[in-house]
């Protein structure tokens, strides 16, 4: 088994290595067709005192006045050796801006999903458990209308409610501004409220599933057959019916990466959470190429990563694959 | 469908009888509602409307919802309400442009693959493979950050990150349609490849292109809204959903719940009532679901 294992994951960095050399190449010629000039963006307002001739040198410098194709190169080059060039905004090496933030972003996603997940399953199989109970009715409706409002709204409201109105939590960053030094109990309180919302955001379509997916095994034959052998009702829906209803679900939130970066990206803007997300939207807002590149050959290899670690937990989730192999 | 009291015979009466359920009845007559009102709003209001929104005032700055502004005004004394129909004008005009740009492109990239099939196919499809493993809102931050921004960007840039549903969509009704005998007998009658797409595949895609696009505007106009909520999308100044929620939460902090509330509601509400549509006609058209609902 482990050598199916290992071939379906080699396939996939197959399949992965022409995709991230495609996305590259894809930001590179956007890049290049965009009207910015990087020079004359560095300089800012000393673009109008700067001689061409010194402007000249730098772009001689950047290699920018050689052929698209060698630059692309030295680019992809440095890339592969683990060179990801300055940040424009920032001014500070890309690899330690995004060794700064990727912790904080962890941190907030990874507990997001872990609480996405138990969140959903509880409410899903509440519904599906007394389907068409004003219980299912209330979740039902939460998890269509969460689908219908946009995210960061959600948590302006929710930033309105519990930090403005009730004050019970501060609104946004990841310590109290006035202080220094970075304390667990102080991160932990600026974190609930963003954790929170990207959950709650991320766990409708989970919700939804998890029901559908119950009510659709309830009515399989195995589960009448556990039923007519007697067996508590608890006993046949958490025992026999919902783990054979989850097994296309580790599939599907493998296949959830980009919505969840697309969520962190708004939620972290919206409460102004130091990590790799919100930091895409202040490179997009300077027009800071190589940090916005890295960002995004970041996601792209996280939706890739996803993926890939949604079918390896499958096979050891399913036994039918478990035992007969990947097909 | 006629929703009244309509004498049918006593069977068919109680076969139709959960159908008619009040519940889901009272929720589609209740979003269609919502869709004519806020539609009619869009059309209307800015011909009789006698403020004008963006005239600033500074004098009834940040009023709570009353009787003089319904929605109250922003911090620079704009009514929020005539604020919020422009900005859904807005949002919704730029929200159906790059819905019609994504199906159109999807729709030729799904021809492309379904009718010259093979390696054209499969290199297509991993395209779109592809652009599905970017994660779109990031993917339309890079494309408005790198061009001047605007409508425009906005435009391509959903336009860019939109497409593959559709592609994926028509690519399969192609490939039913393909094994159909009316498709042989026009290459029996001697029909080029051409002729064939244009007469015989394009008006049976027709609906499903129109659906999907129709579908595909709430996504549209929510990324659109979340880009300009962002700063990256239309200029600040235009009345736009993203926008007045950006600005609204600057006020937030003060305490003034209405200038972000309000242009919320209005991009939630619509999304809501269309895909409480599109799900009734998903369970309508699909004959599993609609034998579960009878029974």
């Amino acid at each position: 088994m482990i050598r199916a294992l290992a071939r379906m994951a080699a396939w996939r960095l197959l399949f992965a290595v022409p995709l991230l050399f495609a996305v590259t190449m894809g930001m590179f010629a956007l890049a290049k067709a965009s009207p910015f000039d990087p020079v004359r963006q560095y300089l800012g307002d000393r673009a109008l005192t700067t001689s061409p001739e010194i402007a000249e040198r730098i772009r001689a410098n950047w290699g920018l006045d050689r052929p698209l194709i060698e630059q692309y190169l030295t680019w992809l080059g440095n890339l592969v050796r683990g060179d990801l060039g300055d940040s424009r905004s920032l001014h500070r090496p890309v690899a330690e801006v995004i060794g700064d933030r990727l912790g904080w972003t962890l941190l907030a996603v990874g507990c997001a999903l872990v609480l996405m997940l138990a969140g959903s399953l509880v409410a899903g199989v509440a519904a599906a458990w007394r389907r068409g109970s004003w219980l299912d009715r209330v979740i039902t409706g939460t998890a269509y209308a969460n689908e219908a409002a946009p995210v960061f709204w959600t948590g302006l409201l929710v930033i309105w409610l519990f930090a403005v109105k009730l004050r019970w939590l501060p609104s946004g960053g990841l310590t109290d501004a006035a202080s220094t030094t970075v304390e667990p109990g102080d991160v932990l309180r600026h974190m609930v409220l963003p954790v929170a919302v990207l959950a709650f955001s991320q766990s409708s379509w989970l919700v939804l599933f998890v029901r559908e997916s119950l009510i659709g095994t309830l009515r399989e034959d195995f589960v009448i057959g556990a039923r007519a052998r007697g067996l508590r009702e608890r006993t046949v829906i958490l025992r026999h019916a919902l783990r054979s209803a989850l097994l296309p679900f580790i599939t599907l939130v493998g296949a959830r990466v980009p919505e969840l970066v697309t969520g962190a990206i708004l939620v972290e803007s919206v409460f102004s959470w130091p990590g790799v997300a919100s930091a895409s939207v202040q490179a997009a807002l300077s027009a800071d190429f190589p940090l916005l590149a890295a960002l995004t050959l970041l996601a792209t290899l996280a939706v890739v990563a996803g993926s890939l670690l949604a079918d390896t937990a499958y096979v050891f989730a399913d036994p039918r694959v478990r035992v007969l192999g990947v097909s | 469908m006629a929703t009244g009291t309509r004498a049918r015979p006593q069977g068919q009466a109680r076969w139709r009888a959960r159908d008619r359920r009040r519940g889901p009845a009272r929720s589609r007559r209740l979003a269609t509602a919502t869709l004519v009102v806020l539609g009619l709003a869009v059309l209307l209001v800015p011909l009789v409307a006698r403020l004008d929104q963006s005239q600033v005032d500074l004098h009834s700055a940040s009023l709570p919802p009353g009787l003089a502004h319904p929605f109250g005004t922003d911090e620079m004394g704009r009514d929020v309400l005539l604020r919020v129909v422009y900005g859904l004008r807005v949002s919704l005009l730029v929200g159906l442009v790059a819905a019609a740009v994504s199906a159109t492109i999807g729709t030729l990239v799904g021809l492309a693959a379904g009718t010259l099939g093979g390696m054209a196919d499969r290199v297509l499809m991993r395209v779109v493979d592809g652009f599905n493993s970017v994660p779109h809102l990031l993917f339309g931050i890079f494309i408005v950050a790198l061009f001047s921004p605007g409508a425009t960007a906005v435009v391509v840039s959903v336009g860019l990150t939109h497409w593959m549903t559709a592609a994926r969509i028509v690519r399969s009704e192609v490939l039913t349609l393909r094994s159909r005998p009316f498709v042989d007998a026009a290459i029996s009658a001697g029909s080029g490849r051409t002729r064939i797409v244009l007469r015989h595949f394009l008006p049976h895609l027709g609906p499903h292109i129109a659906l999907t696009a129709v579908l595909m505007v709430p996504h549209a106009v929510w990324h659109e809204t979340a880009l300009s909520f962002l700063g990256l999308g239309l200029p600040p100044h235009l009345a736009s959903l993203g926008n007045m929620i950006n600005d609204g939460a600057r006020s937030l902090l003060a305490g003034d719940w209405w200038p972000s509330l309000f242009p919320g509601l209005f991009l939630f509400l619509p999304t809501l009532a269309i895909s409480s549509l599109a799900q009734h006609w998903r369970d309508r058209s699909d004959p599993r679901r609609r034998s579960e609902l009878q029974l």
